[in-house]
C-alpha cells in the first residue's frame, strides 16, 4: 500500500467499501435465503443460485416486456419486477420441495447431490431458452447515475437502491422468523418435527412454505443482481459457492450471524480486489475463511447448546 | 487433583456442569465401591444421563473431579476412559444394525484399537473364543449370524450389555437397561446384570422400581442435579424427601 | 491362497465381479476397440480411481469429499510439471527469451524456474511427490477437520471451497502453473516418446493394472476390521468412540489413502491424454466424480469403475451429437440415481440377478412336479 497517501487510501476504502455494499446485498440476499433452507431446514440447496438466476431472467422478461409494449411504464417496472422475481422463484422452489426435497429430508447428502442435478437441468433450460450469451434488462433512469459527496468519492444510485431493499427484505426476513407466529411455527418444526407434528403443525406444509420463501428471496437477490451485473445461465454457480461460505462462516442457524458474515466477506473481497487482482482477492477471502473454520467450526454465532 | 487416593473404584467430587447457567449437576460428590451394584433414580430432568455423560467424556464438566481407581477422567477424552475401563450402555440401544451380532461382538473387542492394528487384526480362536463367551452370557449364541437389525428390542439391549462386556471393563455403566422390555426380558436382564456385577463395579440409572428392588446394592436419588438421598433400597424408599419429590407434584 | 481369495477377491460373488472387470479392460477392450478409442478409455478408467476412493470414503465412510478432484489434480500437475521440464529442455526452448524454462512462464515474463518447480526434474521425486503430497494435504485437511467432529454436509462444503481454491489459484497464477490451459505440449518421458501409439497402448494397460491393484487394496482395507469399523461408524459414530477407538484417526487414513488413489488416477491421466488443466480440478469435476461412484453404486468397489466407463461413454456419445440433451440427461442422472437407485448399476444388479434365480426357481418348480410343493414356501420365503 507504499504508494498511496493517507487521503487516497480513504478514498479507496470508502469507494471499494460502497461497491462491496453491492456484494454485500446479492450475497446477503442469497444467504438469507440459504440460511432459511440449510439452517432451519439442514437442506442444502446447491440449486439455490439457479433460484436466483430465476429471479434475475424474471426481471430481464418484464423489462422486455415492457419495454416493448408499455414504454410509459419504464420508470416503474422495476419494482414490479422485484415482487414477480420473488413469486417466479418461490414457485420454482416450491414446485422442487414437492418433487424432490421432501423424499430426501433424511438424506442431507442426498439431498446435495439431487440438488445438484436440479442446478444443472435449470442452467440447461436457461440457455435453451435464454440462448447462452449474458444478458442485462434496461434499468429505469432513476437507478443510474451517481452521488458524488467529494470528486474523489462516487456512490452509485443502484447500489444505493440495492442496500435499501437488502435491509427492508432482512427486516422482513427478521419480522417473520422470530416474531410472526408462522415462523414460530417453522422454527419450533426443525427442532422437533415429531413433537410439532403431535401439536398439530402442518410440518409438510412448513416445509414447502419455508423452501419456497428462502427460492422466493434468492429470487429478488437476482432481481437485485441485474443492477450490478449481466445475466448468464451459469450465473447462479458463481455465487452459491460464497453464498455457503457465508451461511456457514455465520453460523448455520444464526440470522445476525448471517448478516455480519456476509458483510465481512464481501468488504474483506471488494477491498483486496483493489490491490492484487480479483482471483488472488477471492483466493485469500475463502483460504481465510476455511482456516477460520477450522479453527471453529460452528461459525461465528453459534450457540453453545447441550447435544 | 483435589482428593488424595482411595479404595473407591469411582469417586466424583464437587462436579459442576453447567450449560449456559442452567446447572444440570451440581456440585456432586459420590462414590462407588468395588463390586458394588449402584443405581441412580430420579425424576426426568434429575441430571441422571448427564452425569453417565460427565464420567464416559461425552461432556465435558465446568469444575470438579472424577477420578476413576485414582485416575483423573476428566482431562480424557472418550476413547481413552474407554481404554481406561469404563464401559457405557446408551438409553437407545446403540448397535450396529448392518453388522451381524458377531460382527458387533468382534468390532468391540480390545484388540486392534489402532488404525493399522485394525488393517491387521486377525479372527483368530482366541477372539472367536471370547465371543462365543460373551453370546452366551447375553443368551445371543443362537444367533450368532443374524444381522443385528433384526433382533427384538430386548435382544438389542442385551447384545450392547454384550459388546461392553467383551472389553471386561472395571465400571460399567447402563442407561435404562431395561426399558422397553418385557416381563420376561427384564428378569433375564437383572440376573444378567447381578452377574456380571461379580468383579467390576455396575452404575445403572433405571425408572422401573421393582427391577431397581431386585438388583440395587445402594440407590442414589438425583433431584435437580443434587444427591436428594442415598442408602439401600428400603431407606431410600422411606425418606420423606424422596417421597415428596415422587409425589408431591 | 485362501487369505488371497478371501481378503483381497471378497470370496466367491468379488472374484466374479473382480474377473468379469480384468477380462472385460485387459482382453475385450484392446480387442475390440482401436487405438483412439482406446485411448479415451484410458482416460475414463483414471476417473476410476477417485471414483473408487469415493466408494471407500463416502460409500463406507459416510463422509462425502466434493473436492476429490484436488487430489486427482495434484497428482496429475505433479506428473504434468515433470515431463513439462523435460519437454523444456534448453535446446527444445532455445527461441525463448529465457531458454529452459517452460513456455508459459517465459510468456509471462518469468526468468528463472520457481523453486518448487526445481525438484520436479527428478522423476523419482516426481512419483513420491504424486503419492505423498496429496495424503499430507488430505492429512492436514483431515486432522483440522474430524479432530473437530467436523463431517457430513460441513466436510463436503469445505473439501468443495478447497478445491474452487486451488482452481481459482492454478488459473490466476499463470506463470507458475500455466494458468487455465493448463500444461499442455507434453512430449517425451527419459527421452521416451509418451505420443506414440504404443506408449498409448502401454499407458492403457499399466492404467488397468493400478486400477485392479488399487481395487484389490480397497477390498483388504474394507474386509478387514477396519472395515467394519468404517461401516459402523457411518452407522453408531458414537458406539465405536465409546468403544475405545479414536473415530477422527481412522477417517483421517481413509481420507489420505483415498487422496493418494485419487493422485494416480491423476497421474495416469497425464500420462494417457498428455496435458493436464485446472478444468480437472475444482467443483464441477470433483461432484462428477462422486455421480461415478453414486451411478455404480456407492458401497461398489467394481461397480465404480463400470459406473465411469458408462457415464463417460454416455458422455461422449451425447456431447457429439446432442451436447444440449446432455445436461439435461446428466443433471436428470443425478436426481434418479438418489431417489430412485441410490445403490446405482450394483444395486439394479443385485436385485436383477435376484429376480433371475427366483425366476429360474419358477421355471424349474413347474417342470418338477415332485418338488413343487417344497419349492412354493421357499419362494415366499425369498420376498
Amino acid at each position: 500500500m507504499g504508494g498511496y497517501t493517507s487521503s487516497e487510501l480513504m478514498a479507496i476504502f470508502a469507494m471499494q467499501g460502497f461497491a462491496g455494499i453491492s456484494l454485500f446485498s446479492v450475497l446477503l440476499l442469497m444467504a438469507l435465503g440459504l440460511a432459511i433452507i440449510f439452517g432451519q431446514m439442514g437442506v442444502i440447496n446447491m440449486a439455490h443460485g439457479e433460484f436466483m438466476a430465476a429471479g434475475a431472467y424474471t426481471t430481464y422478461l418484464l423489462s422486455t416486456v415492457t419495454e416493448t409494449y408499455f414504454p410509459g411504464f419504464m420508470p416503474y417496472y422495476f419494482l414490479v419486477a422485484i415482487v414477480a422475481a420473488f413469486f417466479v422463484a418461490a414457485a420454482l422452489g416450491y414446485l422442487a420441495e414437492w418433487a424432490l426435497i421432501r423424499h430426501l429430508y433424511k438424506r442431507p447428502l442426498d439431498t446435495l447431490l439431487a440438488t445438484w442435478g436440479l442446478s444443472l437441468i435449470m442452467q440447461q433450460a436457461y440457455r435453451s431458452i435464454f440462448g447462452a450469451r449474458e444478458v442485462s434488462p434496461a434499468l429505469p433512469d432513476w437507478l443510474m447515475g451517481s452521488y458524488q459527496p467529494t470528486d474523489m468519492i462516487d456512490i452509485p444510485l443502484n447500489g444505493m437502491f440495492v442496500l435499501a431493499l437488502t435491509l427492508l427484505i432482512t427486516g422482513g426476513v427478521f419480522y417473520l422468523m422470530f416474531k410472526s407466529s408462522w415462523g414460530l411455527k417453522v422454527r419450533a418444526t426443525t427442532q422437533n418435527r415429531v413433537m410439532s407434528g403431535a401439536v398439530g403443525i402442518n410440518t409438510k406444509k412448513v416445509d414447502r412454505l419455508t423452501f419456497a420463501l428462502g427460492c422466493g428471496i434468492a429470487g429478488v437477490a437476482g432481481a437485485a443482481f441485474t443492477t450490478i451485473a449481466s445475466t448468464g445461465p451459469t450465473t447462479g454457480t458463481l455465487y452459491i459457492v460464497d453464498t455457503f461460505m457465508v451461511v456457514v462462516f455465520g453460523g448455520a442457524a444464526s440470522l445476525l450471524g448471517t448478516i455480519a458474515s456476509a458483510f465481512s466477506i464481501a468488504q474483506a473481497q471488494s477491498i483486496l480486489e483493489f490491490f492484487i487482482s480479483g482471483s488472488m482477492a477471492k483466493v485469500f477471502t475463502l483460504l481465510t475463511l476455511v482456516v477460520i473454520l477450522m479453527f471453529k467450526p460452528e461459525g461465528l454465532f453459534a450457540s453453545k447448546v447441550r447435544r | 487433583m483435589m482428593s488424595a487416593n482411595t479404595d473407591f473404584t469411582l469417586a466424583v467430587e464437587e462436579l459442576t456442569v453447567s450449560f449456559d447457567g442452567f446447572k444440570a449437576v451440581d456440585n456432586l460428590n459420590f462414590y462407588l465401591d468395588k463390586n458394588e451394584l449402584h443405581v441412580v433414580i430420579g425424576p426426568n430432568g434429575a441430571g441422571k444421563t448427564t452425569v453417565l455423560d460427565l464420567i464416559c467424556g461425552k461432556t465435558k464438566s465446568t469444575s470438579g473431579s472424577i477420578k476413576f481407581m485414582n485416575k483423573e477422567l476428566t482431562k480424557l477424552s472418550e476413547h481413552e476412559i474407554v481404554r481406561a475401563g469404563v464401559g457405557r450402555k446408551f438409553q437407545t440401544p446403540s448397535i450396529y444394525e448392518n453388522l451381524t451380532v458377531f460382527e458387533n461382538l468382534e468390532v468391540s473387542y480390545p484388540r486392534g484399537r489402532g488404525v493399522f492394528g485394525s488393517l491387521m487384526f486377525k479372527r483368530d480362536a482366541e477372539v472367536e473364543n471370547k465371543i462365543l463367551e460373551i453370546a452366551k452370557e447375553i443368551m445371543l449364541d443362537h444367533m450368532l449370524e443374524t444381522e443385528a437389525a433384526l433382533l427384538s428390542h430386548g435382544q438389542k439391549q442385551w447384545l450392547e450389555i454384550g459388546m461392553l462386556l467383551i472389553q471386561d471393563p472395571q465400571l460399567l455403566m447402563l442407561d435404562e437397561p431395561v426399558a422397553g422390555m418385557s416381563v420376561k426380558e427384564r428378569e433375564q436382564t437383572a440376573e444378567l446384570l447381578n452377574k456380571i456385577s461379580a468383579g467390576r463395579s455396575v452404575l445403572v440409572i433405571e425408572h422401573d422400581m421393582e427391577f431397581v428392588a431386585q438388583i440395587a446394592h445402594k440407590v442414589t436419588v438425583l433431584h435437580q442435579g443434587k444427591i436428594l438421598a442415598s442408602g439401600d433400597m428400603d431407606t431410600v424408599q422411606k425418606d420423606p424427601k424422596v417421597i415428596e419429590v415422587y409425589l408431591g407434584h | 491362497m485362501s487369505f488371497m481369495y478371501e481378503k483381497l477377491l471378497g470370496g466367491k460373488n468379488g472374484t466374479v465381479g473382480f474377473v468379469l472387470l480384468a477380462t472385460l479392460i485387459l482382453v475385450v477392450f484392446p480387442l475390440a476397440l482401436d487405438g483412439f478409442r482406446l485411448n479415451l478409455v484410458a482416460k475414463y478408467l483414471t476417473y476410476a480411481f477417485p471414483a473408487i476412493s469415493l466408494v471407500l470414503l463416502w460409500g463406507y465412510g459416510g463422509t462425502l469429499s466434493l473436492g476429490q478432484g484436488i487430489f486427482f489434480g495434484l497428482g496429475g500437475y505433479g506428473m504434468a510439471m515433470f515431463l513439462k521440464l523435460e519437454a523444456s529442455s534448453p535446446e527444445n526452448t532455445a527461441i525463448q527469451s529465457t531458454p529452459g524454462i517452460p513456455d508459459f512462464m517465459d510468456w509471462n515474463q518469468l526468468t528463472a524456474l520457481p523453486w518448487f518447480w526445481e525438484p520436479f526434474n527428478s522423476f523419482t521425486f516426481t512419483l513420491l511427490a504424486i503419492l505423498i503430497i496429496p495424503s499430507v494435504f488430505a492429512y492436514l485437511i483431515g486432522v483440522a477437520m474430524f479432530k473437530r467432529r467436523v463431517g457430513g454436509v460441513y466436510f463436503a462444503i469445505i473439501t468443495q471451497v478447497v478445491s474452487l481454491i486451488l482452481t481459482v489459484l492454478i488459473v490466476g497464477q499463470q506463470g507458475y502453473t500455466g494458468g487455465i490451459n493448463g500444461i499442455t505440449d507434453l512430449r517425451t518421458l527419459h527421452g521416451w516418446d509418451i505420443t506414440s501409439d504404443f506408449a498409448k497402448n502401454l499407458f492403457y494397460f499399466i492404467t488397468c493394472f493400478l486400477l485392479l491393484a488399487v481395487i484389490l487394496m480397497s477390498r483388504f482395507i474394507l474386509t478387514s476390521k477396519f472395515g467394519r469399523l468404517l461401516l459402523a461408524m457411518r452407522d453408531k459414530e458414537d458406539r465405536v468412540r465409546f468403544s475405545g477407538y479414536d473415530v477422527a484417526n481412522f477417517k483421517i487414513f481413509i481420507f489420505c489413502f483415498s487422496a493418494m488413489i485419487s493422485a494416480i488416477g491423476g497421474a495416469m491421466f497425464t500420462l494417457s491424454v498428455g496435458f493436464m488443466s485446472p478444468s480437472f480440478v475444482g467443483i464441477v469435476p470433483s461432484i462428477e466424480m462422486v455421480i461415478f461412484a453414486a451411478v455404480g453404486g456407492r458401497l461398489s468397489l467394481i461397480g465404480a469403475v463400470y459406473g465411469c466407463l458408462l457415464i463417460n461413454f454416455g458422455k461422449t456419445a451425447f456431447s457429439e451429437s446432442f451436447p444440449e440433451l446432455w445436461l439435461f440427461l446428466m443433471g436428470g442422472l443425478f436426481i434418479a440415481v438418489v431417489m430412485f437407485f441410490p445403490n446405482g448399476l450394483a444395486g439394479l444388479w443385485e436385485d436383477h440377478s435376484h429376480h433371475i434365480k427366483k425366476r429360474l426357481g419358477f421355471i424349474t418348480s413347474l417342470f418338477s412336479k415332485n418338488d413343487t410343493a417344497a419349492v412354493a414356501p421357499k419362494l415366499e420365503g425369498s420376498n
